[in-house]
């Protein structure tokens, strides 16, 4: 057969050749089927390991502990012992290091998340002490008059 | 029997050996079933499911606040991994739902959706949260393009933001909604079931930071994890069965009005 006829097959070729090392270098080498098959587990495998390895930054009442044995004491003691302290001082993240002091979260906005009452029959919610925010001493903080550590003194 | 050379040392030697072969149990040459050999292999021996005990949940929203701040979803923007639902049933039969920028805040008001709701004609309310259901066939990852979303071997759907193209199919295909676009990354984004707090043997930042117990996460594969018994033992629920996608996520107390 004649050249002309051939020479479009060469280009393709060198195309694919052209892609093939393209791929190599583009996709990365743990690229494959996971344990969950093609259709559900074709992925890189280390990006397991990069979710794996993101920052933790709620460490839980057991690393408040550690330092703050007596606050610990004095809110496990209390009806707010369900409460995470980092629910209202914020995420530890790397406390005391970093942040050295955590901002405490005293607002109104934050108790009433629990306490603005709504009459709802079938729900946990309507069980618990709550108030009207617009009627109970608008605009205060509520810790002027009750200690969240200790919420039964008034 | 003068060519028979057994000395005192190969009598003991054999007799111990002897002794050790009849000693071997029988079920140490028990042939396993593929998935009992694959359930004594540990990192295999892993599912990742949830329980949200509907009952339990009075809509403070401090699981939205937690999971926002722990997986850096920006706060303000309204995008979030989990939110919780309310749903308030009327006596007439009409049933009112919000969830005001995904209850990250709360539900403190009783109105719902700008609306008054007056008490005496509540017949029931309550509160849902929902989340990743991390599918057992998750729909989601079948319609990726370039294999950026995918299913561990524990369970978890995840998304590899270095290989997302951001295209939206994902987002599209999720029955749930659970998925949205993530404003810095510019990549898909979902709840990963805290995957870097859960494979240090940490519980999802939801789940440690809801007062009442209305979260749980386990594992499906130990019949002696709580969240495994309460899911073999009591009436639970799954959302949007019909689509087959067979959720790990598993509800107490579900309504029929909860989709």
């Amino acid at each position: 057969m004649k050249s002309h006829v051939w020479r479009p097959l060469w280009v393709l070729l060198g195309v694919i050749a052209l892609a093939l090392v393209a791929r190599h270098f583009v996709v990365p080498s743990d690229f494959g089927v996971g344990e969950r098959g093609f259709m559900y587990g074709f992925h890189r495998k280390s990006n397991e390991d990069d979710w794996k390895a993101f920052k933790v930054k709620y460490l839980t009442k057991e690393y408040c502990k550690e330092c703050h044995e007596d606050k610990y004491e004095s809110n496990m003691a209390s009806k707010h012992n369900l409460i995470e302290c980092e629910n209202c001082h914020g995420p530890a993240i790397d406390h005391p290091d970093n942040p050295a002091k955590l901002v405490i979260d005293k607002s109104r906005a934050l108790c009433i998340r629990c306490h603005a009452k709504l009459p709802y029959p079938t729900s946990h919610r309507g069980e618990i002490k709550g108030i009207n925010p617009d009627e109970h001493n608008p605009g205060e903080e509520c810790s002027m008059c009750h200690d969240p550590h200790k919420p039964d003194m008034e | 029997m003068t060519n028979m050379k057994l000395t005192r040392r190969d009598f003991i030697m054999t007799a111990v050996k002897g002794a050790a072969v009849a000693a071997l149990p029988l079920s140490a040459f028990k042939i396993l079933s593929p998935s009992e050999a694959k359930a004594a292999i540990k990192e295999a021996n892993v599912r990742w499911g949830f329980l949200v005990d509907t009952h339990k949940c009075v809509g403070c929203g401090f699981c939205v606040k937690a999971c926002k701040n722990e997986n850096e979803v920006p706060y303000d923007v309204p995008v979030t991994r989990t939110w919780v639902e309310r749903y308030v049933v009327l006596k007439d039969g009409k049933t009112l739902i919000d969830t005001p920028h995904g209850g990250r805040e709360g539900f403190t008001e009783q109105k719902v959706q700008e609306k008054d709701v007056d008490p005496k004609n509540i017949a029931k309310a309550f509160f849902v949260p929902k989340l990743c259901n991390q599918c057992e066939n998750p729909p989601c990852v079948q319609v990726c393009p370039v294999g950026a979303t995918y299913q561990t071997g524990n369970g978890v759907v995840l998304v590899d933001r270095t290989w997302c193209i951001g295209c939206g199919y994902c987002i599209m295909a999720c029955p749930y909604g659970a998925r949205f676009f993530h404003p810095i990354h510019k990549v898909a984004e979902k709840c990963t079931f805290c995957y870097h707090r859960i494979t240090k043997g940490m519980k999802t930042a939801c789940v440690d930071a809801c007062p009442f117990g209305a979260r749980k996460i386990g594992n499906l594969k130990d019949p002696n994890d709580p969240v495994t018994k309460i899911v073999m033992t009591e009436r639970i629920g799954i959302l949007k069965d019909a689509f087959g996608t067979k959720p790990q996520v598993f509800y107490l107390g579900l309504d029929d009005n909860v989709r």
